[in-house]
């Protein structure tokens, strides 16, 4: 019977609603919602089973996921509660999108203090992956903006953190990954803004020493640095691609008042999206090779300035909805690692060698310096150093070994793998890598857990 | 902020103002100038609504009022009208979903439901009516359901009083017509809010608040009578309609 099958398909589609943005393996879990910032957690005292806070499903791996266990759906803690024009700090709701933030905070001239690639990512997220952003080398991560926020724990203590009351748990939540309690609201500080756009330069580099060169120069100058790499060039090529660097642009007046304005300068207009996940992954060896040659070439000059809306110059790949979906029923892993900067031009090359050398780069490859502003989270995952950011289409145990691969050249060089875009690393790495686990494990809620956690910690689910 | 251009509406009163759909609506309608009374049964959860909307830079005064009991809605929209001066736009969002089982072993819990989402509706509708008729303006937005448009064995409590609701506002609308007050009948389907919350429903069906809020302003904008969403519930619901009885009889959903 049709209905019978539609049916079927449909619930099964509903099992797929919280899932990680890199959607390699479906979770088994149950969700519950929470409404109102001053109720108490939906937690069954006696069910023994382990919980953990969902925001919006941006990380890629499996710190989002909590396979066999119950996710605590925070989206629709979406309130604001003060803004603070003159001094630029605002008071949310954990499960606001920075997106919304970004939206009310722009036209009262400020802006996110750091914003990771996506805008489509919730306040309490942002803590609890302790998000960075172009401007690292100026503003750090996420957390060192954080004026206080409220920790609601299990047992239904309510604690407010800040760097000075409860400071260890301030700490252990920063970059905590959910698992000290649930973040019902946040305060943070806010960067004065003239206008929404950005003067962008883009520039073409034509291998890695270059890349560094240009790296440390324009993070004197710039505020928002990356690099799109083309991953699969090798030889005197390797590690080409495109420099982007750019600043706040300043003026009072918008220019996006005046009659000339340009199409980069408006906020793109229609969100395109991929409606449906094809049956196989749309990025494969053949495409990518031509698409990350062509992407090299999209410039004609060497050097191209342009003002841009900060939609363009941020968050270029939220126009298309869902293209995460363009890998296919099996997903893709995220590899971010960071190396440190004693043995980051060598652990770069070797690790970029190794991608082309295996044909299995990704079509978005970006490479940045990170600066030195430590943030006070215990595990929080930049250093000073170079990250380097790939997508993996998921082909099974071939990915797999080429990650292990990669986190061996991390490992060497004294660096470490980001949790939130991690899906596969193994305990001993990742215990290696954050020495301070294991202190913020103290201050872990015992209800809560994660299949990210169960799986570097040895925490039995 | 759309709706504030379309049709300049800035005093705003919310019947249920701490139903997830309300909030979404009124999120989006926020700004500077306009002035909200929000109406709901919990103080603590309204003035968490309040906060919300004041940051976005309106205006808020907030009563706290128990649908059911009748007798409060007069002195509610006294209030209401004492601090707007106008309405020009006024939603109705509360409502409860019942325990259909329940209801069926309980007929004071039968009748208690068909009070809430339906009686009370309509008394306070008769009273906003007599109010806003004589301003010659200004629209009524109501939110009924999908559930209005046909009795399901598994919720025909909860969708009769929606049904009643849905028939006075057609008479309604017909009635205030010649005094220059519209009103919309919103039909939402499943929406993800602490009302459906434990219902295992189909991931596809379920929207968000966010989405039903922004066909609900686009439906204002352009003075829409019935508004059916997400849209494709207007498919649904004529399919299910045209089921002949003696077959729908035989389903159970």
């Amino acid at each position: 019977m049709p209905a019978a099958c539609c049916c079927g398909w449909l619930l099964r589609v509903s099992s797929q609603r919280y899932q990680s943005w890199g959607r390699v393996e479906p979770p088994t879990q149950a969700a519950r919602a929470l409404y109102w910032r001053d109720e108490p957690l939906p937690i069954d005292a006696a069910d023994g089973a382990s919980y953990l806070p969902f925001g919006n499903g941006r990380s890629y791996g499996d710190v989002c996921l909590n396979d066999g266990g119950t996710l605590l759906d925070c989206r629709h803690l979406n309130r604001l509660i003060h803004f603070d024009a003159e001094q630029g700090t605002l008071r949310c709701e954990a499960g606001v999108l920075l997106a919304d933030i970004l939206r009310f905070v722009t036209e009262r001239g400020w802006f996110v203090p750091v914003s990771p690639g996506t805008q489509y990512v919730t306040v309490g997220g942002a803590i609890a992956n302790d998000v960075h952003g172009k401007n690292h080398h100026r503003a750090g991560t996420f957390g060192q903006h954080l004026r206080c926020f409220e920790l609601l724990r299990s047992d239904g203590q309510r604690l407010l953190c800040s760097a000075t009351d409860n400071s260890d748990f301030f700490r252990a939540t920063i970059g905590g990954l959910g698992l000290t309690g649930v973040i019902t609201w946040a305060e943070f500080s806010l960067r004065a803004i003239d206008n929404v756009f950005i003067d962008q330069e883009s520039i073409r580099y034509s291998d890695l020493n270059e890349f560094f060169a240009l790296a440390r120069e324009s993070d004197q100058h710039f505020e928002h640095t990356v690099a799109w790499i083309d991953c699969l060039a090798t030889g005197a090529q390797l590690g080409r691609g495109l420099f982007m660097r750019g600043n706040h642009s300043s003026g009072e007046n918008p220019p996006h008042q005046s009659p000339q304005k340009s199409p980069r300068q408006l906020p793109p207009r229609r969100r395109l999206a991929l409606p449906f996940t094809p049956p196989f992954a749309l990025v494969n060896g053949p495409g990518l090779k031509l698409f990350n040659a062509l992407y090299y070439r999209r410039q004609r000059s060497a050097q191209v300035h342009s003002r841009v809306h900060y939609q363009r110059f941020f968050y270029p790949l939220d126009a298309i909805a869902h293209w995460n979906r363009m890998y296919g029923p099996r997903g893709f892993y995220q590899y971010q690692c960071v190396l440190p900067e004693a043995t980051m031009e060598g652990a770069t090359r070797q690790m970029l060698e190794r991608i082309a050398s295996a044909g299995a780069g990704s079509f978005l490859a970006t490479l940045k310096l990170f600066g030195n502003r430590p943030s006070p989270g215990l595990l929080s995952f930049p250093m000073p150093g170079a990250t380097l950011a790939l997508d993996f289409p998921n082909q099974g145990d071939k990915t797999l070994r080429l990650l292990d691969a990669l986190d061996r050249v991390t490992l060497d060089a004294g660096g470490r793998v980001n949790p939130s875009k991690d899906g596969r690393m193994s305990a001993a790495a990742f215990q290696q890598s954050y020495p301070n686990w294991d202190e913020m494990n103290a201050y872990k809620d015992s209800r809560l857990s994660s299949s990210f956690w169960r799986r570097v910690s040895g925490e039995a689910a | 902020m759309t709706l504030i251009q379309a049709s300049a509406a800035k005093n705003i009163v919310i019947f249920g103002a701490s139903s997830a759909i309300a909030m979404a609506c009124a999120r989006r309608w926020a700004g500077e100038d306009v002035h909200f009374f929000l109406v709901g049964r919990r103080q603590d959860r309204l003035t968490q609504v309040a906060e919300d909307l004041s940051t976005l830079g309106a205006s808020v005064h907030c009563a706290v009022c128990d649908f059911s009991n009748l007798d409060e809605h007069e002195n509610t929209l006294d209030a209401c009208m004492a601090a707007l001066g106008r309405i020009d736009l006024a939603l109705l969002a509360w409502g409860s979903l019942p325990d259909q089982e329940a209801c069926e072993g309980d007929s004071t819990l039968a009748a208690e439901a068909f009070h809430s989402n339906g009686l009370a509706v309509v008394a306070l509708l008769s009273s906003l009516a007599r109010r806003m008729a004589p301003q010659a303006s200004g629209t009524i937005a109501v939110i009924s359901s999908v559930a209005g448009d046909r009795g399901r064995a598994s919720n025909y409590v909860y969708g009769a009083a929606k049904a009643a609701v849905s028939t006075f506002c057609s008479g309604l609308r017909a009635r205030l017509r010649r005094s220059g007050v519209h009103l919309l009948l919103i039909k939402p389907g499943f929406v993800a809010t602490p009302m459906t919350q434990g219902l295992s429903l189909p991931a596809l069906l379920v929207a968000t608040p966010e989405t039903v809020a922004s066909d609900i302003t686009r439906a204002l904008k352009k003075s829409r009578n019935t508004l059916y969403t997400p849209w494709f519930w207007r498919v649904i619901m004529l399919v299910i309609k045209g089921i002949p009885e003696p077959v729908f009889k035989r389903l159970k959903f």
